[in-house]
């Protein structure tokens, strides 16, 4: 009898790997961050925050500031609202065809593959071509976005809606076209053997089914565009991000912890808000 | 026989109440904002849009201009890498004091009943770190920014810190959300045993949570890496500050070749978070 | 009406569904399709409502081969064949009535078939179709507060407003009780024969088709096993069919199985 006789250890490789790749990546982040946690706890680094925390209070709530603040606060809504409407409509015509059943595959396309040998991979460019875009549009952040259409058309609210609308086109296209894609296919072959036209068919058989998903899903993302809305006047595309940037450039430390304090509000209100109209589809 | 014909149900006045408020809701935005929307697609918005995207092409592909980026793109990932790490640190550190089953209710306390001082301490813990964690989540990244600027001057660390601090709420909340759902069972055994409370932790809690833990970790990079990116733009480094100095500067030639390698970037790490969350579950 | 010649299917995944299958069914035909469960029942109706496309052999359909076509030309074609579903196939969310309706989305237009769903067309048509079936106060009702008879009958008052030149049922009474399944296979034989309709139907409960049909095709491993008038149907002709005896009930209790699989893909 051997001194071991239990079964080795398998020694795992690719665990072993990626630690070292996490331990790398760890110490060159760590330079090219230029970390230096003493410039934050001790020195000029801490004394600016401790200026910056008594700066804070007492909070600004006086009855002139309040007043001043209510147009960009419901601007930021204004700004979510036409941002996610421009994105529905954007997003929509790209999900029909970035929707596979609907383009080129499944029970719809059936009976007529194969009548050109091309055919079918003809119908899958404009799939492929309309999942590259609305990767694109995904990829580049908002806030990116906002400050490219800042200089396209100018300061004020509408590089803040068209942004929201491209980046989130892009999130609300893909989501789609994943619900049209789980839709039950047996009601489609059933309209389809009535005769039905395609557009007649996706009326009676897609929309009917995926509808309650599309509303809830873009309703979820009102609540993430209200938070976009609120950071995009950073770049100068209104709301009140705009005059949180202000109050910060100006060191009005005790504004500031107001227009977060509204900030909160605003977004916990969306957020029960769309919660409540979420709950009334389900 | 038309008579028989059973009439159609009227709808609830909720049925209609919700289109309406959205319709409202939609035209009070459209008045506020919408209104010169219409212009931007009318011929004079078009050509000058037309005109702006013509002058992104070609884009600036010089060897030195590269370099520049590779380098604001390494710092931006760094940026996002160590953010996401101390995050991940706070979120860790924090989420035990802030899971109830670990703190007051559960199988672990089910033989302490009433309300001692220890227990009314724990408990006052569990309040403080839920707290702590809620603040963090919602202060938006940039305002964190902004204000770790004012304290330690501009470069990427503020942006590590901003990161940091508010991904550190989120993930904090979704670690603690993994904790209390956890199977007590395990945890049942191990305290028949005899073992202690830093035992149970051990053997019970973090072999159940650590590959949850990552994956949630794993995801938020995926957040992170556009956030960083933009970060920049006040400040905090990284590619963000090129894009903020080419659009601000009217250097077009720049902005297709930096918002290229942002694309390839958050595509990149995408993937990679991707892969490595499959293999986790 | 119906001509098959050599019809083969194969599947992507390279299942054959059916094997050289041959038949003809003339006009105001009543033909019952008997067969274990993955004989290629489906598969063939699924082929003669051109929902599939044959890998192999000719399909001819009142006299014409029907190949190559797409679009306006098989969407035509597609109008005189109406099907009942096993699974019904209605869209759970919709008001019966829009179901009902959807049997004239051949006839209608697109902007037609949009305003119909806002302001309901034709329900006076809709209403007699139900009327014929037994479920008129079910008109305006939710689709999926129907019972599964109901909604079985909500399929057939479709297929009566689409009012084809045949019918075919794949398994129309699957899913309901025994005296309810005789009712519902009557009521279709009734349709079809008053108006000289085509009727085809897949049943798994030998039975009925022998009762009611006056020809019964058995069908197995995608191949035509027999083609008879049901009083030259032999016990050895059944035998060959269903091997094992407990075979007959395996087969309602795996489609049970397969109705009441939880319908995931939701997100």
């Amino acid at each position: 009898m051997s001194a071991r006789s239990w079964p080795a250890s398998r020694p795992r490789r690719l665990g072993l790997f990626l630690l070292l790749l996490f331990l790398l990546s760890l110490v060159v982040s760590y330079r090219a961050a230029e970390v230096r946690p003493f410039q934050l706890f001790f020195g000029e680094g801490r004394d600016n925050l401790l200026v910056f925390v008594r700066g804070m209070f007492p909070p600004d709530f006086s009855p002139d500031f309040l007043r001043f603040i209510l147009r960009p606060t419901l601007e930021t809504i204004q700004i979510s609202v036409m941002g996610t409407a421009l994105a529905i409509l954007i997003g929509f015509p790209l999900s029909l065809l970035a929707a596979s059943n609907l383009t080129f595959r499944g029970v719809l396309h059936e009976a007529e593959t194969g009548r050109h040998p091309w055919s079918r991979a003809l119908r899958a460019v404009p799939y492929f071509l309309a999942r590259a875009i609305l990767n694109f549009f995904r990829a580049v952040p908002e806030f990116v976005w906002a400050l490219l259409f800042v200089r396209a058309v100018g300061l004020g609210p509408l590089p803040g809606v068209l942004a929201i609308g491209v980046g989130y086109g892009g999130i609300l296209g893909k989501i789609y076209a994943e619900i049209f894609e789980g839709v039950d296919p047996r009601p489609i072959e059933a309209f389809q053997s009535t005769g039905a036209s395609r557009p007649s068919i996706f009326l009676y058989g897609f929309l009917p089914q995926a509808f309650p998903n599309l509303l809830s899903y873009s309703l979820y993302r009102w609540e993430c565009a209200i938070r976009a809305a609120a950071i995009l006047g950073f770049v100068g595309a209104g709301g009140i991000g705009q005059q949180i940037e202000l109050s910060l450039r100006m060191f009005n430390h005790q504004e500031v912890v107001t227009l977060i304090l509204v900030l909160l509000l605003l977004i916990s209100g969306v957020e029960q808000l769309s919660a409540f109209l979420r709950r009334q589809i389900a | 026989m038309a008579s028989t014909i059973p009439q159609r149900s009227r709808p609830a006045v909720l049925a209609w109440a919700m289109p309406g408020f959205l319709l409202a809701l939609f035209i009070w935005s459209y008045l506020g904002v919408g209104g010169n929307l219409g212009e931007l697609f009318g011929p004079e918005g078009r050509a000058g849009m037309a005109d702006y995207v013509k002058r992104l092409y070609p884009p600036n592909l010089e060897g030195e201009f590269l370099l520049e980026v590779g380098k604001a793109a390494l710092e931006t990932l760094s940026i996002s890498f160590m953010g996401t790490f101390i995050a991940a640190l706070l979120g860790g550190a924090l989420v035990f004091l802030a899971s109830s089953n670990l703190m007051f209710s559960g199988i672990l306390f089910e033989r302490e009943g009433g309300w001692g001082l220890a227990r009314g301490f724990r408990m006052a813990l569990f309040g403080l770190s839920r707290a702590i964690l809620s603040i963090l989540r919602s202060i938006p990244e940039i305002v964190l920014a902004m204000i770790f600027i004012f304290a330690v001057g501009l470069g990427p660390f503020p942006g590590v810190l901003a990161l940091g601090l508010h991904t550190g709420g989120v993930l904090g909340k979704l670690f603690s959300e993994v904790v209390e759902d956890i199977d007590s069972r395990p945890l049942e055994s191990l305290q028949a045993t005899g073992a202690s409370r830093l035992k149970i932790l051990l053997y019970g809690v973090l072999p159940q949570v650590l590959p949850q833990f990552l994956s949630y970790t794993l995801y938020r990079w995926e957040v992170n890496i556009r956030t960083a990116a933009i970060l920049g733009i006040v400040g905090a480094g990284g590619i963000g500050l090129k894009l903020h100095i080419a659009v601000s500067l009217f250097l077009e030639d720049q902005l297709l070749t930096l918002i290229a390698v942002l694309f390839a970037m958050v595509t990149a790490v995408d993937y990679l978070s991707h892969a490595v969350r499959k293999r986790l579950i | 009406m119906f001509l098959l010649q050599g019809v083969d299917k194969k599947f992507r995944r390279g299942e054959v569904a059916l094997h050289g299958v041959d038949l003809s069914i003339g006009p105001g035909e009543r033909v019952a399709f008997i067969g274990p469960s993955g004989a290629g029942k489906t598969t063939l109706f699924r082929i003669l409502n051109f929902s599939l496309r044959p890998s192999q052999g000719k399909v001819f359909f009142e006299g014409s081969l029907v190949d190559g076509i797409g679009g306006r030309r098989l969407r035509r074609l597609r109008r005189k064949i109406g099907t009942i579903y096993q699974h019904h196939n209605l869209v759970p969310r919709l008001r019966v009535v829009h179901n009902v309706l959807a049997g004239r989305l051949g006839a209608w237009s697109t902007p037609r078939a949009l305003l119909s769903l806002v302001r309901p067309a034709e329900v006076d048509l809709a209403y007699s179709a139900l009327l014929q079936v037994g479920i008129p106060q079910k008109l305006f009702a939710r689709t999926d507060e129907l019972s599964g008879g109901q909604q079985q009958r909500v399929a057939i008052a479709r297929v009566l407003l689409q009012d084809p030149a045949c019918i075919l049922a794949d398994e129309p009474v699957s899913s309901v009780d025994p005296s309810l399944a005789k009712r519902i296979v009557r009521l279709l034989i009734d349709l079809s024969s008053k108006q000289a309709k085509t009727l085809a139907m897949n049943l798994h409960n030998v039975d009925l088709a022998l009762a009611h049909f006056p020809r019964v095709i058995g069908l197995k491993d995608g191949q035509i096993l027999f083609d008879k008038e049901p009083q030259s149907i032999t016990p050895e002709d059944l035998k060959a069919l269903f091997p094992t005896p407990t075979e007959g009930a395996g087969i309602l209790s795996t489609e049970q199985a397969y109705l009441e699989r939880p319908f995931v893909a939701r997100i």
